[in-house]
């Protein structure tokens, strides 16, 4: 190893790192410290990611059986609205931003701290309100209305708790505005001299972009829920029929969130996988300036793609057509981001260790899903795929197979520097390996027996459908256990894993240029920033290849003054 | 006597207040998002029912609803006047403009009450004994409902926060005159105003001309 991966060359292991900063409850609780927000919220995600798991795993037990053994009717559909609520709105729209955006954001661009923390806190605790009142209405005894809150089922006949669910979305939405708002004023007000925008890292560009969707989509959700809530409340008519209200309308306004919501989710797991695929390959990634304007297109174009969820709920031949044609647009930029992910691994050095492991398994399925979402794109296609299992097999590969993925190649990529511990990596490449396997062995049955004709949300179904839903069940088993693993492995690794040195991967980014873990204060010295991201090799040659059993220095971003 | 103006993370004041107004603005971008949706659904129905809609909006108050816009725009002015005595350290101004502000939005309020009062008198609250019996009249007041009601709650955060600001000011706890919060507040208040703007031809305008 050389000297310059083990000392940091903004310093920072001169001071106490931001874990040893006060170890009272009270330190954690009232921390405006963006990296302790990051470990709050990660704490209130996973809790929410095996609530919503378990509902998951009821779902898979329940289905292999075609008579519906477990469950009643009512049962089984308040299972799979818990399910879609949970995981949406308290693991996936939050995961990846409010943990490592929220930790890596600053340390990245060269800040101190985000640049509202009281505000940043304030989005914890709203987050953590709503998930009390979620917990409520699970203990309550649910709600049967599907994640989708459909009217007038959902204003007028369901007997769920609606109010209580409706009412927690709400309030984690306004957590998300929250931290949208504080993404966007941090970058723009915050970064380091000489951090430029074409020389921010592809992660903080997709923050970027996705804090954008987030204040401009959220509110619509919001003012949707309300006008829900007065009708279910207060007996306002907005969307009963009786009444000539529309309840298309509802489903109009609810997409109009909903969809950009995917990207939401789907845009900050694209940061991360630019990250790990650059780190890994030591290359720098291939068509970066192209890379963000994907982002940005991505961006802006699902904002007009929201009437696809509709095509067999009533509209104009001219709309159809019209939604169908930006869905299948919207498709472009991805493309050139998985071709730009492609070929930055051409003539790469590659490391094959865990973090880079879940990164090509994020290739692979979201390719997989962004294909299947060009059949449901299509008019004709998705008219007969319409609310069946190809669908639920179409959206887990975007989110489960793509935005989890990368939430697991980011926590392994960037956990020695949040605890200063490496994980222990056949482990870690173990459960990368198992997980692609678990996931593409639940979810490819869903698309074959959808295409059948087998439909979602029913736990009674045809007997012929059977083989499919067993191997599926038998692949959730799979799945489950690849994402329990880590859990054991990382806890390991808190205590017994080797310490991490600054730069255990020898990346060039600012967040390495700092000791793990970061002290409070993230830097020594203000760093200044004279390169641009990814300096794996000059721009004009082909990369050298580095000794295997050693990684070469690289040019790191920038250092201080 | 006055507060520490400069927060961490910042180095200097020009960037926090740049900051500062910047969040506002975005905040604001939401809300236009937030209250714009409903004046969508809104135009919807208006197009789908126009004759219930307008017969409905004739039944609503209109002299109430333009005391209530007079007195929000006086709130405005008295709450840009307090940003400006603000940025000329003039606490006694500061707070004076202030307290007006808060006692205009609470007249505000107080009208929007007894209108409140003369609606349920006079049935026009959506269900079986609901006066008005066009198609499309129970939606109108729905939306009459909602809205108005959403708008007040935007005031009284709006109020409670002015409140607060002038105990700040008055204990010296607060640097009003050049930490950026005065022009974010008044940035706020001014937006419920402009929404106050949207609302009153939508709903006391309509069918009257």
């Amino acid at each position: 190893m050389t000297r310059s991966l083990q000392t940091p060359a903004l310093g920072g292991h001169e001071l106490p790192s931001y874990l040893e900063d006060g170890h009272s409850l009270r330190s954690w609780l009232l921390s405006t410290d963006h990296k302790r927000i990051a470990l709050l919220y990660f704490g209130s995600i996973t809790l929410f990611f095996f609530v919503g798991g378990a509902a998951a795993t009821l779902m898979r037990l329940e289905l292999i059986s075609p008579s519906g053994r477990f469950f009643s009717n009512d049962g089984y559909n308040r299972l799979f609205t818990l399910h879609g609520v949970v995981m949406v709105w308290f693991f996936l729209v939050p995961s990846i931003p409010t943990t490592f955006g929220n930790f890596l954001l600053p340390l990245m661009i060269g800040a101190k701290d985000m640049a509202f923390p009281r505000l940043n806190l304030f989005s914890w605790y709203l987050n953590t309100v709503g998930g009390l009142l979620v917990i409520a209405c699970l203990v309550l005894g649910g709600v049967d209305t599907g994640w989708t809150f459909y009217t007038p089922f959902s204003s007028l006949f369901a007997n769920g708790y609606v109010i209580l669910a409706a009412m927690a979305v709400f309030v984690a939405g306004f957590s998300t505005i929250a931290t949208g708002i504080n993404f966007i004023v941090t970058i723009h007000t915050l970064r380091a001299p000489g951090m430029r925008w074409m020389r921010l890292p592809l992660f903080v560009w997709t923050q970027y972009a996705t804090a954008l969707v987030i204040v401009l989509a959220t509110p619509v959700l919001a003012i949707t829920l309300l006008l829900l809530m007065a009708e279910r409340l207060f007996g306002l008519p907005i969307f009963d029929p009786a009444q000539g209200g529309d309840p298309v309308l509802f489903q109009h306004l609810f997409w109009f969130y909903s969809h950009p919501a995917v990207y939401i989710m789907i845009l900050p797991a694209f940061g991360v996988i630019s990250e790990l695929v650059a780190c890994f390959s030591r290359r720098r990634v291939f068509g970066y300036t192209a890379m963000i304007y994907a982002i940005l297109g991505i961006a802006v174009i699902g904002f007009f793609v929201w009437g696809h969820h509709m095509f067999v709920a009533g509209m104009s031949p001219l709309a159809a057509l019209v939604f169908s044609f930006l869905s299948f647009v919207v498709a472009v930029p991805s493309a050139i981001k998985v071709f730009n992910w492609t070929f930055t691994l051409y003539r790469g050095q590659i490391y094959f260790e865990a973090p880079m492991i879940y990164a090509l398994g994020f290739i692979g399925l979201f390719t997989t899903g962004g294909l299947s979402g060009l059949f449901t794109a299509s008019l004709p296609v998705d008219v007969h795929v319409t609310d069946s299992y190809f669908v639920v097999a179409h959206f887990h590969y975007i989110m489960v197979g793509g935005a989890v993925s990368a939430f697991f190649g980011a926590l392994h990529f960037w956990w020695p520097k949040i605890t200063g511990r490496m994980a222990p990596d056949g482990w870690a490449r173990f459960a990368a390996i198992l997980m692609y396997f678990g996931f593409n062995f639940t979810f490819f049955p869903q698309f074959l027996m959808g295409y059948l004709g087998m439909n979602r949300r029913y736990h009674q179904y045809a007997p012929e459908f059977q083989i499919y839903h067993v191997a599926s069940s038998t692949g959730a088993a799979v799945l489950a256990a690849a994402y329990a693993l880590p859990m054991f492995y990382l806890g390991w690794s808190l205590i017994w894993g080797r310490r991490a040195e600054a730069n255990p991967w020898g990346a060039t980014g600012l967040e390495w240029q700092t000791s793990s873990p970061p002290p409070r204060e993230n830097f020594l010295k203000t760093p200044q920033v004279r390169e641009q991201a990814y300096d794996y090799h000059p721009e004009t040659e082909a990369p050298l290849h580095e000794a295997p059993e050693g990684r070469r220095p690289h040019n790191p971003q920038g250092a201080g003054a | 006597m006055s507060g520490q103006a400069l927060h961490e993370p910042f180095e200097d004041l020009e960037r926090q207040r740049l900051a500062a107004a910047f969040g506002m603005w975005i905040f604001l971008a939401t809300e236009i998002l937030f209250f714009g949706s409903a004046f969508l659904a809104f135009s919807v129905y208006r197009q789908l029912h126009p004759e219930g809609m307008l017969a409905a909006a004739r039944e609503t108050n209109i002299v109430l609803g333009s005391v209530n816009t007079a007195i929000l725009l006086a709130s405005s002015v008295t709450m840009a006047v307090a940003d400006k005595a603000a940025e000329q350290m003039r606490k006694r101004e500061t707070i004076l403009c202030l307290a007006l502000t808060a006692a205009f939005g609470l007249g505000f309020l107080v009208v929007k009450l007894f209108e409140y009062r003369e609606d349920i008198a006079e049935r026009l609250v959506p269900g079986p004994h609901f006066a008005l019996t066009e198609p499309g009249a129970q939606l109108f007041f729905g939306f009459y409902w909602v809205m108005t009601g959403i708008h007040a709650i935007h005031l009284t955060i709006g109020i409670v926060i002015v409140l607060i600001t002038i105990w700040r000011i008055r204990r010296g706890s607060l640097a009003y005159g050049r930490s950026g919060f005065l022009p974010s507040l008044g940035l706020y208040w001014h937006l419920v105003d402009v929404v106050w703007i949207f609302l009153f031809p939508l709903l006391y305008l309509g069918g009257r001309a």
